[in-house]
């Protein structure tokens, strides 16, 4: 294994790592601000995917399937939110699961009504596609580097938004005791509307992104919302930052454990023995770190106490 | 007679009773699909011991559905190759016997849960749901990349294994078996609720201090209660495995959790016969929607959030009435 192939796959690391912070912020603020576990994010993401491949196949422009992208899942977010999650929110976690498993059902065969069983394709635009050399001579596509910039920038804004802006401040003041913000006079039902579609906008976002790099199909949104979940029970619930850093590390974690596990196996096993068990064992690699986190501290990397 | 009692033997008249009318007219498609009711009902009365009497939210019981289903799958296709499971430390033989297999099913699945068990109920709510579906991805992830069984194929075995006096590969016969086996679960789940061991339980979900206080430790009332759900549910994934005469790593998956639960809750959470009833009812709706529309999973997800949302008892609390009992 060359050093060069070591940092190709650091790099694709961090791109999926983004990826899924794009996932993982929204259903941390949701979970954070209203207490709601939403299995159907990942169905946000699918919607924002179809959205852009929609778009850009009547348009054939990238960025309007983007902005596409963001303005269904948003929509999509605030309808869900005004017909149904909010008659959840005093619901134990039971009823949450069940009801936006039902969401899941609905919008993935709604979506297969629709779009068909085939999957659709988003190209890359051609300002955002081929090589670019990078210092030391590695070559990575232009487009999983705009991927990673586009994620950080969002990173960023999200951090400046919580705890700069009035919105921000009153997303915070509704974690930490939503009865008081209530008496201030902060319309908290239409806050927490707008939480919730800010984070169907910012998986329909991450949808429509990988969906150029991957097929966009129905179904595409379960294992994503799977390892979002992950993420934020890794870095604690609520927490923007412990989802920053719980996506890097899962990212990480999961795609340098394909490339080195079966390389640590080689040495006391023999070759093909070694690539079975090694890529195995990769693969169930990040929910063994999710149960090493949870064992060793029961709320998360960042998860204070609720 | 109370009315939940004449809507559970009601139930269990319509289980018996459809598939032996099937019988006589000579419809073993419809008495497969009874079959596979029952299976189904007996995965979900595993999970209500631990969801309806534990008040542990497990998304990750197809864990243990689909560990079941390997004993099956593992053992018989040894037998079908006659080649030995293992031959040191000593001899080790696959089976086609079915109470040999249940038997390793039941004990492998237990064990699993116990280990399972031990890590997550260290947290608990969300952590707590988490933490049983990542289980259960890793198990799923695990049985695809593992190619010695099948991997992502999955494995097929040629005859439904044998069972002692009966010919399996009758319809009727093998569904006596299922449905025998779903009775002793429930009359088992019937006892359990009654027990001290149940009663405890049922305490630690209401009021966990009041538990600890009169000196009984809640983690170990917990770990046991999920233990014994996940054995049951792994007995029924051995079960399923052999309906099918297959088994793949789609046991393992997390909609096999969630559909385990949706039973659960279509019939009633904490009711003893909620998972025979939101086992029939899913079937019944996906072999009539599944014959109108290619796309019944809409009609199920509006039904399923009707029920969450309007009917909090489920079809037995629907049929019975509330209970005061449970909270």
């Amino acid at each position: 294994m060359t050093p060069l192939l070591f940092i190709e796959q650091v790099l694709n690391g961090l791109q999926f790592g983004v990826m899924l912070f794009l996932m993982a912020a929204g259903l941390t603020l949701v979970f954070g601000v209203m207490g709601l576990i939403n299995l159907a994010h990942g169905s946000l993401y699918m919607i924002g995917a179809f959205a852009a491949a929609a778009v850009a196949g009547w348009s054939g422009s990238f960025l309007l399937a983007l902005v596409a992208a963001l303005a269904a899942s948003a929509a999509a977010g605030a309808i869900v939110e005004l017909t149904v999650i909010r008659r959840l929110y005093d619901r134990d976690h039971l009823d949450q699961v069940l009801a936006t498993f039902a969401l899941i059902l609905i919008f993935s065969e709604g979506t297969r009504w629709l779009f068909g069983s085939f999957p659709l394709f988003l190209d890359i635009p051609d300002w955002l596609s081929g090589p670019v050399t990078l210092p030391g001579g590695i070559e990575y596509p232009l487009y999983r580097l705009a991927i990673i910039a586009v994620g950080l920038s969002i990173a960023a804004g999200l951090f400046w938004l919580i705890s700069r802006t009035r919105l921000g401040i009153r997303i915070r003041a509704g974690e930490s005791d939503r009865e008081m913000i209530a008496a201030l006079g902060v319309d908290i039902s239409r806050l927490y509307t707008i939480v919730f579609a800010l984070g169907a906008a910012l998986a329909g976002l991450a949808g429509a992104m990988v969906g150029a790099i991957q097929s966009v199909q129905v179904g595409m949104g379960e294992p994503v919302l799977i390892l979002a979940f992950v993420v934020i029970v890794i870095g604690g619930i609520g927490s923007i930052k412990g989802a920053l850093i719980g996506a890097l590390l899962v990212g990480l974690t999961d795609t340098l454990g394909g490339l080195l596990l079966p390389e640590a196996f080689k040495l006391f096993m023999e070759t093909s023995d070694a690539t079975a068990t090694g890529s195995a064992l990769a693969s169930m690699l990040i929910y063994i770190l999710m149960a090493v986190v949870l064992v060793w501290r029961p709320r998360g990397l960042f998860g204070g106490a609720t | 007679m109370s009315r939940e009692r004449m809507v559970n033997a009601a139930l269990l008249a319509l289980l018996l009773g459809v598939p032996l009318w099937a019988w006589a007219t000579d419809e073993p498609f419809t008495i497969t699909l009874a079959t596979r009711v029952a299976i189904l009902a007996l995965a979900g009365v595993g999970l209500n011991i631990a969801l309806g009497l534990g008040g542990l939210v497990s998304l990750g019981h197809a864990a243990f559905f689909g560990i079941g289903g390997y004993a099956m799958g593992i053992l018989a296709s040894h037998a079908q190759s006659y080649t030995p499971l293992m031959e040191s430390p000593f001899l080790l033989e696959g089976t086609k016997s079915m109470p040999v297999i249940w038997l390793v099913a039941l004990l492998a699945s237990a064990l699993a849960a116990l280990v399972i068990g031990a890590l997550s109920l260290r947290t608990s709510g969300v952590y707590f749901i988490m933490i049983t579906l990542a289980f259960g991805q890793m198990l799923y992830f695990f049985s695809i990349s593992w190619p010695a069984y099948g991997g992502e194929d999955g494995l097929s075995i040629y005859v439904r294994n044998g069972f002692p006096g009966l010919n399996t590969l009758d319809p009727i016969q093998f569904f006596a078996l299922c449905f025998g086996c779903l009775a002793a679960a429930l009359w088992f789940n019937a006892r359990l609720v009654r027990s001290p061991f149940g009663l405890a339980l049922n305490a630690a979900r209401q009021s966990p201090e009041r538990v600890e206080t009169v000196g009984l430790g809640t983690f170990r009332l917990r770990l046991v209660a999920f233990v014994i759900s996940g054995a049951i549910t792994g007995l029924a994934g051995a079960l399923f495995a052999d309906l099918n005469r297959f088994v793949s790593p789609s046991m393992f998956s997390w909609q096999m959790s969630g559909e385990i639960m949706v039973f659960v809750i279509l019939g009633g959470v904490g009711r003893l016969y909620g998972p025979v009833a939101g086992a029939a009812l899913f079937i019944t709706l996906e072999h009539v929607l599944g014959g109108i529309s290619p796309f019944w999973h809409v009609w199920l997800g509006f039904l399923l959030l009707l029920v969450v949302l309007f009917a909090r008892g489920g079809v037995v609390g629907l049929l019975a009435g509330r209970r005061v009992a449970h909270d």
